[in-house]
């Protein structure tokens, strides 16, 4: 049962063949068996789910709420009232909120059950699993290697089949990457599509939720749930809810009259893996088979994304994390002698080496003699970057391109923070812009799964998902899983 | 453009980080590498682009100014790591007479 896609669950769940509560349980059981050697979860709450599972249950099936007994996680950068959310760092060790995150309360609305909080990378500062001050995630296809990051907990639990679901956040990459080293499905809706109420901030102005899922029906019903305007966060769309789910009523199979262009900086990329390339190209013969008119189109400025996205994203987190002094909420040293040492140590003993580097970093680009040649340069480069997607985007109803240049590496093996951020080089363009993309699985390249993004113009997911369906169906990838 | 030491402190001082000296030594070259690399966004042509600091597609959506309460003060206090009940607890930063 665990391992049917959310489309085919809710059925069961409808006819009765299971309760919310046994279906539940089985996550829970899996969970029990798999988890010490993924390390998805940071905190699971088996009470509150299987006392939330019983409350459904007694009141009955519902199809007015769209993911009815469905079991999900969420990862631990989202706000939950009843749930610590540390957000992988030792600083909110304790900390349960007094509030839950608007994305968290769609899923609790819409009748899902909240498993618990998955793992990540310490403020959502990395590109493995491996920065979460409690315990490195794995790879559910070879424990040996890394699960992406920083949402790899979220990507862990649904290519594993502990949850139908989950919730990740997309700063640079982190729900398309770990999404196509897992081998599932992860959306990087628009920016302002998903508010960001009660999401922990890193990088504000590039910090986007959006759903994994292991299809990308099930992708599809779950942005639809979380997506609306929020008056609590002044950068959510004034638009309404979408439902994307229609698409999927009469879902288009080939796709004649698309026009899918292939930004050629991407493909030239020597950081390219021969292995990952053949699958693209596979890929993109598949999408040529399916009707698909392709085009080779070029962004030029594509080359300083990784200067311009770690310059901006330190700045904003060197602001965002000040927040964190030891004084109202998150962890306090020992004994400090005055108020200076209160802050300095609460905050050097709280936070990893990583999140210690990108603040210092961001402290320097915005400090003064340094703001205009690195804060101002990175966001007017960032225009740049944008309206090179824009212009792409004018002649091409999507763009296609590779998600990581290699399949999941082995734990440990880089170490160096530059040749790291290195392997960021196909998705931070994406946040600096603000468009939405959609990370489906193509293939495999020495059994690991290997992904690709659909990239498309503001607010328009639903051309993401109808390629992206059609791409994975052909492709034999959708309700891919390792159980 | 490499870091010195130096600047590295003044750094840590503003951010409010005191990391041992091992890692700021290591924090120190990894810096100079880092600095160096974000150095090749110079050759950019951005003469006249103005920058780009959000990528909000809207304007910014308004809503009345109403004080609304989400939140009582034991729910805000409950986090805290030191508190009397009213007020959050710090050292004291006013010597007394």
């Amino acid at each position: 049962m665990i391992t049917r896609s959310i489309t085919e669950i809710k059925q069961a769940l409808a006819k009765k063949e299971i309760s919310a509560r046994e279906l539940t349980q089985a996550c829970l059981d899996h969970i029990g068996k798999t988890e010490p050697q993924l390390g998805a979860f940071i905190n699971v709450y088996p009470e509150q789910a299987l006392a939330r599972a019983k409350e459904l249950d007694e009141k009955g099936y519902d199809e007015n709420m769209p993911l009815w007994g469905v079991p999900v996680s969420v990862k631990d950068a989202l706000a939950t009232k009843t749930m610590k959310t540390t957000a992988g760092s030792k600083i909110l060790e304790n900390f349960t909120p007094p509030y839950t995150a608007f994305a968290v309360e769609q899923l609790e609305k819409a009748g899902a059950i909240i498993l618990g909080k998955n793992n990540m990378d310490e403020f959502a500062m990395g590109s493995t699993c491996e920065n979460s001050a409690f315990k490195p995630g794995s790879n559910p296809w070879n424990t040996e290697c890394v699960a992406g990051g920083s949402s790899g907990g979220s990507a862990i639990s649904v290519a594993s089949c502990q949850s139908f679901a989950s919730l990740g956040t997309d700063t640079g990459g982190s729900i398309r990457q770990p999404a196509s080293l897992c081998g599932c499905v992860g959306m990087k809706p628009t920016y302002g599509r998903v508010s960001r109420y009660g999401l922990l901030a890193y990088a504000s102005s590039l910090d986007q939720i959006g759903p994994f899922t292991r299809t990308v029906e099930d992708n599809a019903l779950m942005l639809s749930v979380i997506s609306g305007h929020d008056e609590r966060d002044s950068t959510s769309s004034p638009r309404g809810k979408e439902d994307f789910t229609k698409l999927f009523q009469n879902p288009k199979t080939d796709l004649k009259g698309v026009t899918i262009g292939l930004p050629k900086e991407f493909f030239e990329s020597k950081a390219m893996d021969a292995k990952v390339a053949q699958l693209c190209q596979n890929t993109i013969d598949e999408a040529k088979k399916l009707g698909a008119q392709i085009k080779e189109v070029s962004m030029p400025h594509l080359v300083y994304s990784i200067a311009s996205y770690y310059i901006i994203a330190s700045a904003e987190a060197s602001s965002n994390l000040a927040r964190y002094d030891g004084i109202r909420y998150g962890y306090r040293t020992d004994q400090p002698k005055d108020l200076d040492e209160l802050y300095t140590m609460s905050r050097t003993e709280g936070f990893g080496e990583e999140v210690q580097r990108r603040i210092l970093l961001g402290t320097y680009v915005l400090s003064a003699g340094y703001y205009d040649a690195y804060y101002k340069k990175a966001a007017q480069v960032r225009r740049l970057i944008r309206e090179d997607y824009e212009k792409a985007l004018k002649e091409c109803t999507v763009l296609l391109a590779p998600v990581s240049p290699i399949t999941a590496w082995k734990k440990g093996s880089v170490t160096d923070p530059l040749q790291m951020y290195q392997m960021d080089i196909f998705t931070l363009s994406l946040n600096l812009s603000g468009l939405p993309g959609l990370s489906v699985p193509v293939g495999m390249a020495d059994n690991m799964p290997v992904g690709m993004q659909i990239i498309g113009s503001a607010f328009d997911e639903a051309s993401l998902l109808t390629v992206g369906h059609s791409l994975t169906m052909h492709l034999g990838t959708n309700n891919q899983y390792k159980f | 453009m490499a870091t010195s030491a130096h600047d590295l402190a003044h750094l840590c001082k503003l951010a409010k980080l005191a990391p041992d000296e091992k890692t700021l030594d290591k924090i120190s070259h990894q810096f100079s590498d880092i600095i160096n690399y974000m150095d090749t966004l110079s050759e950019a042509d951005t003469a006249g682009t103005e920058p780009l600091y959000s990528p909000v597609f809207h304007e910014s959506a308004v809503r009345e100014d109403t004080a609304v309460r989400r939140q009582t003060p034991d729910q805000i206090l409950k986090n805290a790591p030191e508190t009397d009940g009213t007020y959050f607890i710090v050292p004291r930063i006013v010597e007394g007479k």
